[in-house]
């Protein structure tokens, strides 16, 4: 009975491809494919042994005996135990040789076509990408763009603590190690939006650190490095042109860079293109001018520890900024 | 009879009634508060151990249920990200270091003793300082949280979140040094059960007639000495590079981080097994009294406890398979990670081939025993799943692993200790806990936990990671998580019955006769509870169930002074009586020794001089300790 009720909820998980789109059961790439296959291998088999197990342990239980029992002779318990021990060294070997060619079918990171460098701080993701043919190099935040069905190599590094990548739909989990320098390889064969979020613990929002794989057709994810790469554009909308100049003239450009103009701090995400990001604050919110001006006006209330200070600012100033972070697409 | 000798009053000399008049004179405690603090009997400081493991158990739960509480809704706000990260540190470090621990080895504290036919422990001042060391710890972890001082950075203290440059004030410092104090007293105990097994069991009882639970308890001891200095060096050098700037984890000054993690794992997975191998003890010796029947595959039994602590030691990278080590050093890892699969087999094949072969009889220890091996076999084999690399990959840090360690911890330690408590309860206090309620808890704690974790998995598996304070409203994880919270509820319920049938039944349980059960080994074999001096007659073993092959006449040996404490001495193999050897009475300095220990230690979270400073008071009670009483310490 309590079997049938833990196979239920099994098949119930794995049935669940529908679980999100973070989720080591959906998975959209060839390394979690892979993956998949071995959880669903692995989790079948034992669960196998388990019911086996426990069918034994009801015999035992409940046998029937008679009311003078003749004594069980020990070399059968012996004979019987041994050949337990035995199915038990097959099959653990067994896993492990799957495992192993598991590990090999996903094959290793440094053959990607594109390289992406994520440099984790608490409690965002800072991403870089390198200068190819057509475009120059460039920085964002919280999102990443891939192309569908092409190897990318992600190298991955810390600013501070040790956090965690993980994109279960795409890729296992691999840390970011301050002092060192990880890889991972991702790759995702159909186009969508895949969540991922921060796996080691890294302090007070760790739960709040998130980010967004966007895998693109290669077309699109072309254009998309090419807009990435631009400078930001001049603000045209009368509000958006006086939050520049507020933005400017704030302590904001202390810890934020905008390409084109004043603005080069670089301790908090480059805001370029903020606007053409989904979301905003590593996962929090969606990008609207709303949630940017909640954001801007208190950031510690949203996200309470994060190293974004409340900025004084009037309701114009706050309105200002927020249309011009809008439209920095 | 074995006359041992001759020497001061012996039992030989005395009439049954005189001899244990003399033996309660020479053995007793002190009375009042001052006896209380001074007592070196095992039995009270191992009872004193097991009561204030469980109000650590207590106050951990208490802690979970706050973390369900906050985890039940999407950004709940319950509780914000700094008293949660507080939480789930200290649930963390409490249960591991305040409770799992400490409560296996205070139950082998008052039991192994007993169960090799001795009247103390080997070093009984030790295992009182021992005690205070742990009670200090306990309050120093305890009172750093209520005043918002608890450690946040999670019971493992990955550096350098830990470190100076981001552990802000002294929380980091406060869960380095409960280290110390849980450590200090784990090795004292650890120390005290190798020779007392060693080197006290009673005339007659050679290695192969030890019982199971004591072959548990050496292995873990062993365990336990060679796995603390890991951590002990870990969070010493923590401490350093907070308090005086040494740079062993700090990677911008030639120093690593994951050293760190090796340190820590290499401690903490044989953690894992001192937890577990004592429970391995407890499910034997219950399992041969509820089927009357000695555990099928003795020698197979003792070397599976040998070969898992062996292995033990090498499976530690399986806690770090996604920190970017080498793949090839995985894959070592991951075959012996899923080769102590065989060990464990072994012993749950063992058991099922005695149950097979005997007849149950379905008490509530025993069906703590059946929870156990229903609940571990699922949480071994989820075991070999995460040493799976690829596997581990995506689980790692999830719920999943929090689901299947809590079914390898709760599955396979906590179950077999409520067994053992329903066990061994009449023993500790002479009175029996009741059965009708025993058959409530068992089926509350059952339920409640398998409802409250196997969620865990699917939750893990749908990209829950661990340690959040709070998940987004988008997530698809609210409803499994708002059942888990409820589930809890009953798994709570569960243990508050269990809490109110041992302190009703420590006062009103029906009184229990020295041998209850029935069962075979020597604790059995004296009072319920036994007296001061545990056996009148030190018992002689030449079978390994001793109260099954003679229990109306369990032979003894005699020739010890009853004017003096004293112990025989025996063998290591064959456990051949050697000699007499001095217990130690009672003494207050083993607690001076302590307190003055716990000044050096909290002191030198603020200032190095307390290293200087705070040896001097420690000096001072280690000589009131050690003053020579001018007494020869044995006569063979």
């Amino acid at each position: 009975m309590r079997a049938a009720r833990v196979l239920t909820l099994w098949i119930a998980a794995f049935a669940c491809g529908c679980s999100g789109n973070q989720s080591a059961l959906a998975p959209y790439g060839a390394p979690a494919m892979h993956v998949e296959h071995l959880i669903v291998a692995i989790v079948a088999l034992c669960t196998a042994i388990w019911v086996a197990v426990m069918l034994v342990l009801g015999g035992a239980l409940w046998r029937r005996r008679q009311p003078v029992e003749t004594e069980i002779r020990q070399s059968h318990l012996a004979s019987a135990v041994s050949a337990a021990v035995a199915a038990t060294v097959i099959l653990i070997a067994g896993m492990t040789i799957a495992s192993f060619y598991t590990t090999r079918s996903i094959g290793l990171p440094q053959r990607g076509s594109i390289t992406i460098t994520v440099r984790a701080q608490q409690w965002w993701w800072q991403v870089f990408y390198a200068s190819s043919a057509t475009t120059r190099g460039f920085q964002t935040a919280n999102e990443i763009h891939i192309p569908v069905g092409q190897d990318v190599h992600v190298q991955l590094e810390s600013a501070d603590v040790i956090h965690s990548f993980w994109v279960p739909s795409l890729a296992g989990k691999q840390d970011l190690v301050p002092g060192r320098s990880n890889s991972l390889l991702l790759r995702a064969e159909k186009p969508g939006v895949y969540r991922g979020q921060c796996a080691e613990f890294c302090g007070l929002q760790h739960g709040h650190m998130a980010l967004m794989v966007i895998a693109e057709a290669p077309a699109d994810y072309t254009r998309w490095a090419a807009s990435q790469s631009a400078d930001a554009m001049p603000s045209l909308a009368p509000d958006a042109a006086a939050g520049r100049m507020a933005f400017l003239a704030r302590p904001c450009a202390a810890c934020h860079t905008i390409r084109g103009t004043a603005a080069i701090g670089n301790t908090g995400p480059d805001l370029t293109h903020v606007g053409s990001r989904q979301t905003i604050a590593a996962g929090l919110l969606e990008t609207t001018r709303g949630s940017l001006a909640a954001w801007i006006a208190d950031p510690q209330t949203l996200k309470p520890g994060n190293n974004m200070p409340i900025v004084p600012l009037t309701s114009a100033e706050l309105q200002d900024i927020s249309a011009y972070m809008e439209s920095l697409k | 009879m074995t006359d041992l000798g001759k020497a001061g009053l012996a039992d030989t000399a005395l009439s049954n009634t005189e001899l244990r008049r003399a033996l309660a004179s020479t053995w007793s405690a002190q009375p009042g508060l001052w006896g209380a603090l001074s007592t070196v009997d095992h039995k009270v400081i191992g009872r004193r151990y097991v009561a204030t493991a469980f109000v650590f158990l207590a106050l951990g739960g208490v802690l979970s249920l706050l973390m369900r509480l906050q985890l039940s809704q999407p950004e709940a706000r319950f509780i914000g990200p700094d008293r949660y990260n507080q939480i789930f540190t200290m649930h963390g470090s409490n249960m591991m270091f305040l409770f799992a621990v400490p409560v296996m080895q205070a139950m082998a504290v008052y039991l192994v003793p007993l169960m090799v036919g001795t009247r103390n422990i080997a070093f009984p001042r030790l295992n009182a300082f021992s005690y205070w060391i742990y009670l200090a710890g306990g309050l120093l972890l305890w009172i750093a949280f209520v005043v918002d001082t608890g450690p946040d950075v999670g019971w493992f203290a990955y550096v350098p979140l830990s470190g100076p440059q981001y552990g802000i004030g002294k929380r980091a410092d406060i869960w380095a040094q409960m280290i110390t104090f849980t450590e200090l007293s784990a090795l004292a105990i650890a120390v005290e059960i190798v020779v007392t097994v060693f080197k006290q069991r009673a005339p007659g009882m050679s290695l192969d007639r030890i019982p199971l639970f004591v072959w548990s308890m050496l292995v873990t001891s062993f365990l336990i000495i060679l796995a603390m200095p890991a951590i002990m060096i870990a969070s010493t050098s923590l401490i350093l590079d907070r308090l005086v700037g040494t740079h062993f984890f700090n990677p911008a000054e030639g120093g690593d981080v994951l050293l760190w993690q090796h340190l820590f794992w290499f401690f903490g997975h044989p953690e894992v097994y001192i937890i577990f191998l004592p429970a391995v003890g407890m499910v034997s010796t219950i399992v041969a009294t509820f089927t009357g029947r000695p555990v099928f595959g003795y020698l197979a039994m003792v070397m599976a406890l040998v070969a898992t602590g062996v292995l033990a030691f090498g499976l530690w990278v399986h806690h770090m398979f996604v920190a970017g080590l080498p793949r090839l050093g995985e894959s070592f890892f991951t075959a012996s990670s899923m080769a102590i699969a065989v060990p464990a087999g072994l012993q749950i094949f063992c058991w099922l081939a005695t149950i097979w072969a005997g007849k149950p009889i379905f008490k509530t220890p025993f069906l703590f025993v059946i929870g156990f091996i229903v609940i571990f076999v699922l949480g071994g084999l989820t075991g070999v799943m995460v040493a799976s690399v690829p596997f581990d990959t995506q689980v790692h840090d999830t719920y999943f692993v929090v689901a299947h360690f809590h079914y390898v911890l709760v599955g396979g330690a906590v179950f077999p200790l409520l067994g053992a408590i329903y066990y061994w309860f009449p023993k500790l206090t002479g009175r029996m806990m009741s059965e009708a309620l025993g058959r409530w808890v068992f089926g509350l704690i059952f339920v409640g936990f398998n409802l409250t974790f196997f969620p865990m998995h699917i939750l893990g598996l749908e990209g829950m990671p661990r340690r959040i304070y709070t998940y987004q409203p988008e997530m698809p994880w609210a409803g499994l998580n708002m059942f888990v919270s409820l589930s809890a509820i009953v798994l709570a319920a569960g243990f508050a019955l269990f809490f109110f049938d041992a302190i009703r039944s420590a006062r009103w349980g029906a009184v229990a006769g020295a041998n209850p059960w029935g069962a075979s080994t020597l604790e059995w074999a004296t009072a319920s509870p036994p007296h001061p001096y545990n056996f009148a007659m030190p018992p002689v073993v030449s079978s390994r169930e001793p109260l099954w092959a003679d229990a109306v006449t369990l032979p003894v040996a005699a020739g010890l002074r009853v004017d003096r404490r004293e112990v025989v001495i025996t063998s290591v193999v064959e456990g051949t009586p050697q000699a007499r050897e001095a217990s130690v009475g009672h003494s207050i300095w083993p607690l001076w020794a302590a307190l003055a220990t716990t000044l050096a230690l909290i002191w030198s979270i603020f200032s190095p001089w307390a290293v200087v400073w705070g040896s001097i008071p420690i000096a001072v009670s280690l000589i009131g300790w050690f003053w020579p009483k001018g007494a020869p310490e044995d006569e063979s």
